[in-house]
This record gives C-alpha cells, sequence and structure tokens, in this order.
C-alpha cells in the first residue's frame, strides 16, 4: 500500500467517524437531512461502481430497493431485523445475477429499457399477488428511530467505499476498465466479460436491496407504488452523475449538493418544486457535463498545466 | 370598518413578509404546516379536496380577525409544502415544519400511506395529527402507537359492507334480483375494499356472477364492462379509483349496462363526475356522501365555491373542512398548547360541517357517510354510521 492511500483510508476514516456523531447534534431536523445523504451516497456510490467503469446505465435501483423494504415488511414479524437486512441484500443480489444473465450480453439501449421495466415487473408481480391475498399495504411498526437507521446506512456506506476500493485493486476491476474502453478487446484478451459484468452488477443490486431493508422501519407503511416508485432511479443516476462517476468519492460530490439543493428548492418554493428542480437538472447537464470530478481535474490541469 | 379593513390589509402584508419583518402591533400569528402533494399521482385528488379546504379555512378565520387564545386574537399563517406524493419528502417535509419553521400545529398529509410514514414524526414531536383521507382497518393498532392520531373519515369494512347492506335492502324490498357482477382495480384500496366485500356479499346471499380486477392504469376498460354485461348481473359494483370510476362508467353509458344498481367507488362524489355525465349520472351509487340538504353543508359549499372558485366534493372535501375546525375549536379551548389541545380532542364534542364530531377510545370518529347517490344532480347520502339526513336509495333507470 501507497503512503497517499494509507493517507486517503486514514482520512475516509475520520469522515466516517465524524458522520457517526450526527445524531449526538441533531436529532431532528439536520439528521433527516443526513438521512437522505447517507442513503443517497450508498445508492449512487453503489450504482456508479457497476455504471462508471462499463457505462450502462441500469434504473434497476428502484427495482432492488423495493424489494428490500418488502423482506423487512414481510419478515420483521418473525425474523430479528439485522437478518433481514443480510437477507435482502442477498436477493438483491440474485435478482441482479438472474437480471444480468439474461441482459448483460446485451448492450447499451436494451439494458437501459429492461432495468427501467424490471421495477415495473416486480411491482406488478406484487401488486398480482396482493390482488390474489387481498392483502393491502404492510404495516412495519417497530421501534427502530431515526439514528438507528442512520448508522446503519453509514455502516453500509462504509462498506461500499471499501468493497469499491478493493475491487479497483482487483483483476474484476482492471477487467471492467478494459471492458468499459472496448468490450471487443476486452473479449480478445480472453476476459470473460459476462461474468465479470454480471458479478458486479450485483454489487449495486445487493446494496439497494440492503438499503431497502433498512428504510423500511422509517416509511412505517409500505405498498407497492411507494416502494417501487421510478423516481428513485432517476435520482441515483442524477447524483452519481452530476458528481462523476470516475472517482469512488465522485458520487458523494454530487449527492450532497444535489440534496441539498433539492432541499432549499421544496422549502422555498413549495409550488414550483419539480419545475425548478428539472431546470437545475438541465443547467447541470449544459455546465458540468463530466460531473464536478469532470470541473476538478479540468482545474487541477488549468493549475498545472502552465507550470509543466 | 375602512380602518379594519386597513388593518387587516397591514396584518396580512406582514405575514406575507414574515421572516423579514415582525408583526410589532399585533400578536404573533398561530403557524399551521401544511403537507400533501401537489405533484405526482395524488396531486389530483388533493387539488379537488385537500388544498381549497386548507385555504378557505385560513381565509375565514384571518377575515374575522384570528382565533381567540388567551383573551387575544391571532391570526393564522399557512406554511405549504409539496411532497410530490413521496413518503420521503413527506416524512422530511414535517420534520422541518415541527424543527425548522416552528409550526404551531400541522395539518394531516393526503394518501393513507403518507398518513402512516409522517404518524412517528407527528408523535415524536407532540403534534395532534387529525388523519382524514387515511382509511384502514388498522385503527385500533394505530391509535395505540400513535396516541395523538384521530381518524375522521371511516373504515374499509364500513365502506364494503354498507354498500352491500344497501344492495341487499333493494333485493329484499322485492326491487332487483340477486346477481352480483363485482370488479376492483388492482391496486391498494380496491384489493382491499373487494376483500372486504366479496365474503359479505355471500354471506347476504348474493350470487356473484362476474368477478374480475384490471390492473391501475387501464385504459380500455370496455372488455370488463362487456364481460360484466354478458354475466347478465342485477348490480353492477367496481371498488374503484378516479380515473377508471370514470372510465367504466364511460363504457356503462355505451353498453347502456342494464342494471338496476350501479355502483362505482372512489371520486363518484366528486362534482366533475356529476358534470360530465349530466342525466345519465343519476341513480349511481358512490363510496361516501353528505346531506347535502343540511344548513350547514350548503353555507360551507357557497363560501367553499366564493372563495376557492370551485364546488367541494361531496365526500371528504367537508370531512376536511370540519378535521380544521375541530383544530380550531380545540385551540380556542385550550390555546396553543399542542399537549392540551391532543387530549381536548379526545374528550370534547366538536360541532362542525358535518354535525357532531367525537372521537372513541380509539381516536377514532365512529359517525361517517359511507354510501351516497347521485339523484337530481346532487350527491346525497344514502348511508351511514351515525348520521342524520339519508335519502331513501332510487333503482338506476337506464342511461339517458
Amino acid at each position: 500500500m501507497s503512503s497517499v492511500e494509507i493517507r486517503n483510508l486514514i482520512l475516509t476514516a475520520i469522515a466516517l467517524g465524524v458522520c457517526i456523531l450526527l445524531p449526538m447534534a441533531d436529532s431532528g431536523y439536520w439528521l433527516s437531512i443526513g438521512l437522505s445523504i447517507a442513503m443517497f451516497t450508498v445508492l449512487a456510490t453503489s450504482w456508479a461502481l457497476f455504471s462508471g467503469p462499463t457505462h450502462y446505465i441500469s434504473l434497476a435501483t428502484a427495482a432492488f430497493f423495493g424489494v428490500g423494504t418488502y423482506t423487512t415488511g414481510l419478515g420483521f414479524e418473525t425474523l430479528p431485523f439485522w437478518s433481514l437486512v443480510a437477507l435482502a441484500g442477498m436477493f438483491g443480489a440474485l435478482m441482479a445475477a438472474l437480471v444480468g444473465l439474461a441482459t448483460l450480453r446485451l448492450s447499451g439501449v436494451y439494458f437501459v429499457i429492461f432495468t427501467l421495466g424490471l421495477a415495473e415487473l416486480v411491482r406488478q408481480v406484487i401488486t398480482w399477488a396482493q390482488n390474489q391475498s387481498g392483502q393491502k399495504g404492510l404495516y412495519v411498526l417497530t421501534d427502530i428511530t431515526e439514528a438507528m437507521i442512520y448508522w446503519m446506512l453509514i455502516a453500509l456506506a462504509a462498506a461500499v467505499y471499501l468493497t469499491g476500493w478493493l475491487i479497483g485493486r482487483s483483476r474484476l476491476g482492471f477487467a471492467l476498465r478494459i471492458i468499459g474502453d472496448d468490450e471487443t478487446v476486452a473479449a480478445h484478451s480472453g476476459i470473460n466479460t459476462a461474468r465479470a459484468k454480471v458479478l458486479l452488477f450485483m454489487v449495486p443490486g445487493a446494496v439497494a436491496a440492503m438499503t431497502g431493508a433498512i428504510l423500511a422501519p422509517r416509511y412505517v407503511y409500505i405498498e407497492p407504488s411507494l416502494a417501487f416508485t421510478p423516481m428513485l432511479s432517476f435520482q441515483v443516476v442524477i447524483m452519481a452523475l452530476l458528481g462523476g462517476t470516475g472517482r469512488l468519492w465522485g458520487p458523494l460530490a454530487g449527492v450532497v449538493p444535489f440534496t441539498l439543493l433539492w432541499e432549499s428548492i421544496s422549502s422555498n418554493f413549495p409550488n414550483q418544486t419539480t419545475l425548478l428542480l428539472g431546470l437545475s437538472f438541465l443547467l447541470i447537464v449544459y455546465a458540468l457535463p463530466r460531473g464536478f470530478v469532470g470541473l476538478l481535474d479540468r482545474l487541477r490541469q488549468r493549475v498545472t498545466g502552465g507550470v509543466s | 370598518m375602512k380602518r379594519r379593513t386597513i388593518l387587516t390589509t397591514a396584518a396580512a402584508a406582514a405575514l406575507a413578509l414574515s421572516g423579514l419583518t415582525t408583526t410589532a402591533h399585533a400578536a404573533d400569528p398561530i403557524k399551521i404546516g401544511a403537507v400533501a402533494a401537489k405533484t405526482g399521482p395524488l396531486a389530483g385528488g388533493t387539488a379537488v379536496t385537500h388544498w381549497p379546504n386548507i385555504r378557505l379555512w385560513a381565509h375565514q378565520i384571518n377575515e374575522r380577525g384570528g382565533l381567540m387564545v388567551d383573551g387575544e386574537k391571532r391570526m393564522v399563517e399557512i406554511i405549504e409544502y409539496d411532497d410530490q406524493t413521496n413518503p420521503g419528502e413527506t416524512i422530511k417535509a414535517v420534520q422541518r415544519l415541527a424543527t425548522q419553521d416552528e409550526a404551531d400545529f400541522i395539518v394531516a398529509p393526503y394518501g393513507t400511506g403518507l398518513n402512516i410514514a409522517s404518524a412517528p414524526i407527528f408523535a415524536r414531536y407532540g403534534y395532534p395529527h387529525i388523519a382524514v383521507s387515511a382509511i384502514t382497518d388498522q385503527i385500533p393498532d394505530l391509535a395505540k402507537k400513535f396516541p395523538n392520531m384521530f381518524f375522521t373519515l371511516g373504515n374499509t369494512s364500513a365502506l364494503a359492507a354498507d354498500a352491500v347492506g344497501i344492495l341487499a335492502q333493494m333485493r329484499d324490498e322485492g326491487k332487483m334480483g340477486n346477481k352480483i357482477a363485482m370488479v376492483n382495480v388492482a391496486d391498494a384500496f380496491g384489493i382491499e375494499l373487494a376483500a372486504a366485500a366479496r365474503p359479505m356479499f355471500e354471506e347476504a346471499g348474493f350470487e356473484i356472477v362476474y368477478d374480475t380486477s384490471y390492473p391501475l392504469g387501464t385504459q380500455d376498460l370496455s372488455p370488463v364492462v362487456k364481460g360484466a354485461k354478458a354475466a347478465e348481473p342485477d348490480a353492477f359494483v367496481a371498488w374503484s379509483y378516479p380515473p377508471d370510476t370514470f372510465g367504466l362508467t364511460e363504457q356503462a353509458m355505451i353498453e347502456e349496462l342494464p342494471v338496476k344498481a350501479y355502483y362505482t367507488a372512489v371520486a363518484t362524489p366528486f362534482p366533475a363526475f356529476g358534470g360530465r355525465f349530466g342525466a345519465a349520472a343519476e341513480g349511481i351509487l358512490g363510496a361516501g356522501g353528505v346531506n347535502p340538504d343540511s344548513a350547514a353543508f350548503q353555507d360551507y359549499a357557497a363560501a367553499h365555491e366564493a372563495v376557492t372558485g370551485n364546488k367541494p366534493d361531496f365526500w371528504a372535501s367537508a370531512t376536511t373542512y370540519a378535521s380544521l375546525q375541530i383544530l380550531e375549536q380545540a385551540i380556542e379551548a385550550v390555546g396553543v398548547d399542542r399537549a392540551a389541545v391532543s387530549a381536548h380532542l379526545k374528550e370534547a364534542t366538536f360541532d362542525t360541517v358535518l354535525g357532531p364530531i367525537s372521537f372513541d377510545e380509539n381516536n377514532s370518529n365512529n359517525a361517517f357517510w359511507t354510501v351516497g347517490q347521485w339523484q337530481d344532480g346532487v350527491f346525497q347520502g344514502v348511508a351511514s354510521r351515525n348520521r342524520d339526513g339519508a335519502k331513501p336509495v332510487r333503482l338506476k333507470d337506464g342511461w339517458k
């Protein structure tokens, strides 16, 4: 391990340590903002782990997330909560593997459309099951507090960063970068491209399902239209792209400003929220096509460029 | 009189600038937070039922100089947020109202899921939560978990049971036969109502000759209505949502569905329903109802139209307004202390546009309308729990 890496690890550990203290400082408003940030950090970072190197845009986050919320909703009375989170992770990974096997051999737009349809598919299956059984929404009445949910998300974020860092150093990560640059070349160099993509797609699948499982007690009431809202998939993609997917910390650089922007628009312009969000998104795409990471790289080049 | 108008205008201007200026001349306004959909799937419902009533209520209170609290008049200031029909946003907005805006009271959100998602926040900060559009059979459990949560619009079983009851009554009077065609939208409330009604129909001795469901958002409902027609039922019952309430009725008109009783659920009491179908709406049964002949409702409807420019619907509109009247009377009785208001809600009886309302040991209002019917251009309540003024039910007589 190089000294830069050790420095980065220590900095990350300190940052996570500071984040853990938030619920001590404020258990109300700022905690709920922090919770939003933690949730989207986990979702966007794990999304970028796969979509960053491979350039496959996945809109399946809501599908995995919903499966996670339903895992908690159906099991919280019989099983301990931690096991449900683990179980949700397994369901998410399994579902991602199945989807990956079916679609990752295809490329580009087929994959995008399939992942978008997946959330709708799972939602319809659950609605069908409810229609058969006559059961409506699920009530998740627990004693789990917002602070506990926040800590679980921070822990999950730490796990995601660690996984991302390890993948980046592994043969798998190297293979994915080659696939992202040119899939044909990768295949000719003897890389099993389908296997590599499926393996990596399981990471965001598992993480999004675990996030859903952790957040279910916060929503209290779970029904398909709320658990599988397609909005979530788009938010995650927007935030990750705003930050930039080239670096592990890139999505975080998108999540924090976007969540704060979202919050200030929702609180100051209650009648034009959606309109202004759309406008600011257009502006972001126009002004920052490569996200904050790209902007930072450009600035750095400009500073050092004159010297070297 | 003139001086008072100027004062009111000044106070209103001060309200508009609150945050920049503090009112020096009068008591501070009472801050009332309101979170509900302005965008997303529920925005259509809130635009008819929810927001106009909040505006009407605030307008009326401020017009008469405010609420009388501890011997002085205090205006109300409404702080509105859009939850985008997303529970995460509802939670955040209620949190924001409680801790950042420091609202004195918060109006319940719109929709079952969003009410229940925000219930823990209302409970944590001790806000009374007078829910309207949260219809569920879990009221006792929820009230135990959230002691400050109150329910006003009734429960699922009662809505289904009274619809079955009305049809059984028509059959027993010899007005129609025994065959029921039943359809439901395959989504939340439609599923729950159908599941509740199915055994009730069987117990009442009806024969269900047609029983099917369709997905939410189905555009072409003609196969559903044609299928029902082919089964030759005496009554057609649809546990439907707003878009399909309109769509099914349109198809039933085209097919001239020959039934003696025709029932659609949510949105049947909307003024737009009567407006769209005109004479064909005559005799159509639906979920909800009010007593539109009562003087209280007529005054309310006139004020609603004068202030908001639209008519109220014949069900949840008046209940939403009543929930605000309950809050108003509780504040005037015990002040802006939230714990005292919650305690008062459990004990007192409130005089509302619907008549007297009080809450039982489950924080539930046991006097509500369950079935209504379009009669002579007005949606009249024909069945209720503990409400007076139900009209006799009529047969559906053709579609012209």
